[in-house]
């Protein structure tokens, strides 16, 4: 029996495969080969080597986006984490009405980047019209106007994850902390926080990467703005981050399509590269029930 | 049991090969058109003008049209596409150079015999012609007469009539006294909000800042420049400051004005100018109630304060070039060829854009449009004064012109400095042009 069902998981997995091939595995090739090439569309491209490359490095705007990227992720992950799991905490301590909060706070993360983009900036802009400001017109509102909407955003969904880590810690455990003494503060630390780190590994790696990778709300809350200029002429966005800088790369000129694509390239390569250390540091920190 | 599975997996199979090969079907031998079209006000004009083609001749015609500010976006996607586009758009010759490759030559087709003159078509160094202007279109500072008029007749008023408001100056003067008695005339300012809004910011970055494009290459005897001087800076901030210092709402809060809000504004009386173009005569006509009656509507030339600007008229001219795509199917290029030229020689065609469109198109067999702006600007040229041309369609990027919108914003909010204007401007230019070298 065991043998026969062998003889067919690739017919069942043929759909899902060639899905992942057409959807994923082909552009991505196609899209390192392009990082290569000069061209227009994607059908008819030229072959140039590493120019594109050069190019990018040499870029300072995608410079700029890179330092900003990473100063919000650095921000917003630690700020969402920590939001969710006290949140977490406090839904799971037995509170009246615990289901309807978390479906409150789980709802943001229901509605598209775009739309929470322009709604936020219609928020900040109805506050900061008192003190003749915009969301654009200074880039720390920018910043922590990206910071506060991605934190409203994200952090239902991560308590989701925490709420289920608490769940599953083991009630004896407690009970055996309690007898032998413990504190409400050194049950937290030593007992709940190792036993869920598998939830903060994953919830840690999910706030990295999307924060990483946001292009939405960056796009829809400031499109970047507000600018300096360079003294030779270069307008730098000071809110852009990553992905929209590359997008507003790709579609600059007729020769910048190539170099946006190698920027997505390097992209690539710095997001597995951060998020992989990152599994490998916090996976160690797992504890075997 | 065996037996069943395998044929559902078989099935299966065959389903996802048959929906993977039904896009490889050869075209049909009719020809079709999908036109990509470039502007939004006009997206439901074209929508009914395809329809009336499919009935009369049977060939699908396929509008789509690219959302505000994402044109090259789409043509970008869309071009990739089996079905690319057969007709599409460039803004000039700086956005030609992207889709050179993808132009036809219509140097010898039907439409192009029907130009009134050649100059509208955008022409190669060898003769070939890539791309044709299917509309002119004229810029100025639109204005309520019946607003202006109650301007000129009151008694704190300094100018006296339309004929004296011919230079910067005076310009100047007018609008800083109807800001100043601005609950008389029941406005709330001289101006409309020049929003910087990505619905509205091309209204500066690109169509005010052609004036000073304008007269620079006049003085230095050019048509375009790899190195732009600015010497007519000092007159943009003139007319920037003016614009800005006398409008409907605070100059820090310009970055969330819309172009909407501008339009809304001005059609229901609540400023006396806005600069935009005969293309807006659609969004403030009268109609629910609201709007201006078409003997409301006035233009005035866009005074920047140059010596002998008094002979200066309305800014007239094209951004809007029609290019077919040479990798289209013969069949559907030639279809696409007679959609053009049914569209501006045929009677249901001409009448289309001169009515529904409001288009003045410069083929033989064009109607006279109806649209009061464009008999404004009109009045100009019969008159004598000198139209001003586009020169914005030499400007070396879309980043260059959103560096200098950001940087105008920026100065307006007062977190910026004119410098970085003129450095966006002058220093930008030549960095965008040596990018797209």
């Amino acid at each position: 029996m065991l043998k026969k069902k062998k003889q067919y998981f690739l017919i069942f997995l043929l759909p899902t495969l060639l899905a992942f091939i057409i959807g994923f595995v082909y552009p991505f090739f196609q899209g390192i080969y392009l990082s290569f090439c000069k061209f227009i569309t994607t059908s008819d491209a030229e072959f140039v080597g590493f120019s594109n490359y050069i190019e990018a490095f040499q870029d300072e705007s995608f410079l700029h986006s890179f330092w900003f990227t990473v100063a919000f992720v650095i921000v917003n992950v630690v700020l969402i984490n920590i939001i969710a799991f006290f949140v977490a905490y406090a839904l799971t301590m037995g509170i009246k009405g615990a289901n309807i909060f978390r479906t409150v706070f789980f709802v943001p993360n229901l509605i598209g980047g775009i739309i929470l983009g322009y709604i936020w900036q219609l928020i900040f802009n109805g506050i900061l019209v008192n003190f003749g400001e915009t969301i654009v017109s200074n880039a720390t509102f920018g910043f922590w106007g990206l910071v506060i909407l991605m934190c409203w955003q994200q952090a239902g969904y991560m308590m989701i994850i925490y709420i289920a880590g608490f769940q599953s810690v083991p009630g004896d455990l407690y009970e055996a902390a309690r007898i032998d003494g413990a504190t409400k503060g050194q049950i937290l630390g030593r007992v709940t926080i190792p036993m869920m780190a598998p939830s903060i590994t994953i919830c840690t790696f999910l706030t990295l990467t999307n924060s990483f990778k946001l292009f939405d709300q960056n796009l829809a809350l400031t499109g970047g703005l507000p600018t300096t200029v360079a003294a030779d002429g270069t307008s730098i966005y000071q809110t852009q981050m990553m992905a929209l800088n590359i997008y507003n790369t790709f579609y600059a000129n007729g020769n910048s399509r190539g170099v946006g694509q190698a920027e997505a390239v390097i992209f690539f390569v710095i997001v597995v590269a951060i998020s992989l250390t990152q599994l490998y540091f916090t996976r160690r920190r797992e504890v075997q029930q | 049991m065996k037996k069943f599975s395998k044929i559902i997996a078989l099935s299966m199979a065959g389903l996802m090969a048959a929906s993977a090969l039904a896009g490889c079907q050869p075209a049909e031998e009719t020809g079709k058109v999908y036109y990509l079209n470039f502007k939004p006000e006009q997206d439901e004009a074209w929508q009914n003008l395809a329809e009336k083609y499919t009935e009369e001749t049977g060939v699908d015609v396929t509008v789509v049209t690219a959302a505000e500010g994402t044109y090259e976006k789409t043509l970008t996607s869309e071009m990739d596409k089996s079905d690319a586009p057969t007709l599409f758009q460039v803004n000039g010759p700086v956005g030609l150079a992207n889709w050179k490759d993808y132009c036809y030559d219509l140097a010898g087709s039907d439409i192009y015999g029907q130009l009134t003159n050649e100059d509208f078509a955008l022409k190669n160094e060898d003769g070939s012609v890539p791309g044709i202007a299917y509309v002119v279109e004229s810029y100025g500072i639109i204005y309520n007469k019946t607003l202006l008029d109650e301007y000129f007749k009151a008694d704190w008023a300094t100018v006296k009539s339309i004929d004296e408001l011919n230079n910067f100056d005076a310009l100047k003067t007018v609008a800083e006294e109807i800001q100043a008695n601005k609950e008389y005339l029941g406005v709330d300012g001289a101006f409309t909000s020049a929003g910087m809004d990505s619905s509205s910011d091309w209204r500066f970055k690109t169509h005010l800042a052609n004036l000073p494009i304008y007269y620079e290459y006049k003085a230095d005897g050019i048509t375009k420049t790899d190195a732009i001087k600015g010497t007519y800076l000092d007159n943009y901030k003139m007319i920037w400051d003016l614009y800005t210092d006398n409008a409907t709402c605070d100059k820090k809060q310009l970055a969330n004005k819309t172009g909407t809000d501008a339009e809304t504004e001005f059609k229901t009386g609540k400023a006396v100018f806005f600069q935009n173009g005969t293309w807006e005569y659609d969004g403030c006509k009268a109609k629910d109630g609201e709007g201006l009656k078409d003997e409301e509507f006035g233009m005035l030339p866009i005074y920047i304060g140059v010596d002998g600007e008094e002979e200066q008229g309305v800014c007239t001219g094209s951004e809007n070039y029609w290019c077919v795509n040479s990798k289209a199917s013969e069949a559907d290029i030639k279809a696409t060829l007679d959609f053009m030229n049914w569209c501006v020689t045929s009677e249901t065609g001409t009448t289309a854009l001169a009515e529904d469109m409001g288009f003045v198109i410069p083929f033989k067999a064009a109607k006279e449009a109806q649209n009061p702006l464009v008999v404004a600007a009109n009045e100009y040229v019969e008159a004598g004064k000198t139209p001003v041309s586009w020169n914005f369609t030499t400007m070396p990027s879309e980043d260059w012109k959103n560096g200098v919108g950001a940087a105008l914003t920026q100065y307006s909010a007062g977190k910026g400095e004119w410098k970085d204007v003129v450095t966006a401007f002058v220093d930008g230019w030549a960095k965008e042009i040596a990018k797209a070298k």
